[in-house]
């Protein structure tokens, strides 16, 4: 499902003595339907760095990145957005949502992008936000103005609202308490069953473990 | 969304005299594409809507519109009465000061019922109907339709704006620095409200703003001017978070964290 080859990536930074910071170099790995590989390596290594290449987020300019059929390299970018609607999710650190917007709607929203009726999301979302333990009445409010592991687990319920074949996944149980991050391990698994090939960096030992099935050292890409 | 673009700009070019507007301007825009531009004051942004939204008429270059589902056709070579027609029911125009797109003499109502009647609308009991609907759909009240806006605040003249410019079911919307002027708790409902508008109604939007945050939440692809020129586009959160050009990342570096 992911097809990584021959990817580096430079940050030139023009406004800061155009300090050039090279942060990984020659990646390649793969990642098949089903599996889940967990990126290691110390912080600054470059793991997030790799996400976000892959999302599109982080723009690419030698290499491949393939995922599905769809190379995101010097891809247009409606090309990516259509990737990000049907295909690939990503569950980041942090929640960035409009204010104003109900939790139920943050996380509806990805269902109804790739067309599923109104209805169907909202009552999909209820049962998310459920089985993370979000109180109901919070529901109907912003989530911005949530603590830190609400935040972080009405993001987790958005990232697996739609059933992406595709999904990164960057430390989506740090913060949590024993239960929810079972509950989350959990989701992860049940994710693998339906044949999602996730790309995950969990800090969390045992949580790598519970989940992932190989695990990929970034600093061995170190550049030079 | 559809494969072919809604919308068509190559090689637009505006000077005034010696002084360059805009030039070299390109790019397509699809039914349902939130497109931001972003730039300093004076780097030709406005002078660019302009001449998109057919208010100005530029030196060079064509802008296309696909009128009716059947291809693209240039509105340049169009006659002025189709010209303004497409600007009064295909088109909406949102400008930055409310005041330069409502009428303050006439009454809430009476503003969004204009761009009904001036498409031909003549029933009076069914205007008044779609004005309150939409008074109510920008969370304007609507005991308040027969008040003129010189009596509203900032935010409420722009929801009833915006309330003016979308009665016909626009299908391409223009929008010059839509929460400039309002203080930060009013942009951000009105960003909200815009953005939800924007889903539920599959608008096309071209959004000029200096605002990133507005571009971070609104627009899926961003264009960045600098002296009248596109130094750098791409998808919005790429270009906001790993910014290419050295204009673009002074601009992303030099916005204060809350």
């Amino acid at each position: 499902m992911f097809k990584i080859t021959q990817l580096s990536k430079t940050f030139h930074l023009h406004t800061q003595q155009r300090a050039e910071i090279p942060v990984v170099c020659d990646v390649g790995f793969a990642v098949h339907p089903g599996e889940c590989v967990a990126l290691t390596g110390e912080s600054g290594s470059g793991k997030s760095t790799v996400l976000r290449l892959i999302y599109g987020n982080y723009l690419a300019r030698t290499g491949s990145i393939r995922v599905g059929s769809t190379e995101i390299v010097a891809a247009d970018p409606r090309t990516i957005l259509e990737l990000r609607r049907t295909t690939l999710g990503y569950v980041t650190q942090f929640l960035r949502v409009l204010p104003r917007v109900p939790t139920t709607r943050v996380v509806a929203e990805p269902m109804i992008e790739a067309g599923h009726n109104a209805t169907a999301a909202d009552a999909h979302a209820r049962n998310l936000l459920r089985r993370l333990r979000i109180p109901e009445t919070l529901w109907n409010l912003s989530p911005l103005t949530f603590s830190g592991g609400e935040q972080q687990r009405v993001n987790i319920a958005r990232g697996f609202a739609y059933d992406y074949p595709a999904l990164l996944l960057d430390e989506p149980t740090a913060s949590l308490d024993a239960i929810n991050r079972q509950t989350v391990l959990d989701m992860i698994g049940n994710a693998k069953q339906r044949g999602c090939a996730i790309i995950g960096i969990f800090h969390d030992h045992a949580a790598r473990k519970a989940v992932c099935d190989r695990e990929i050292d970034i600093s061995q890409f170190a550049a030079a | 969304m559809r494969k072919t673009p809604l919308f068509s700009v190559s090689g637009l070019r505006k000077s005034y005299g010696a002084q360059l507007g805009c030039r070299d301007v390109s790019f397509d825009l699809h039914p349902g594409e939130i497109m931001g531009i972003v730039g300093e004051s004076g780097s030709g942004k406005s002078t660019l809507l302009s001449c998109l939204a057919g208010h100005l008429a530029p030196d060079h270059g064509d802008v296309c519109f696909d009128v009716d589902g059947t291809g693209l056709v240039s509105t340049l070579a169009m006659p002025e009465p189709e010209r303004r027609l497409l600007a009064r029911t295909q088109w909406a125009y949102v400008h930055q000061n409310p005041r330069d797109g409502l009428r303050m003499s006439v009454s809430a109502g009476g503003n969004i019922g204009e761009r009904l009647m001036n498409i031909g609308a003549r029933h009076y009991g069914n205007i008044r109907q779609d004005a309150c609907s939409w008074m109510d759909r920008v969370e304007l009240s609507v005991g308040r339709i027969d008040d003129r806006p010189a009596t509203f605040s900032g935010g409420m003249q722009q929801r009833l704006q915006i309330a003016r410019n979308l009665v016909t079911s626009p299908r391409l919307v223009f929008m010059d620095e839509p929460t400039g002027g309002l203080d930060v708790s009013v942009q951000a409902r009105l960003l909200d409200l815009l953005r939800s508008l924007v889903q539920d109604l599959g608008l096309s939007v071209i959004i000029v703003t200096h605002d990133l945050a507005v571009v971070r939440m609104l627009a899926h692809r961003m264009m960045v001017m600098q002296r009248g020129e596109i130094v750098e586009t791409g998808l919005a959160d790429q270009v906001l978070d790993d910014p290419q050009h050295p204009y673009t990342q002074l601009l992303v570096s030099s916005v204060l964290q809350v």
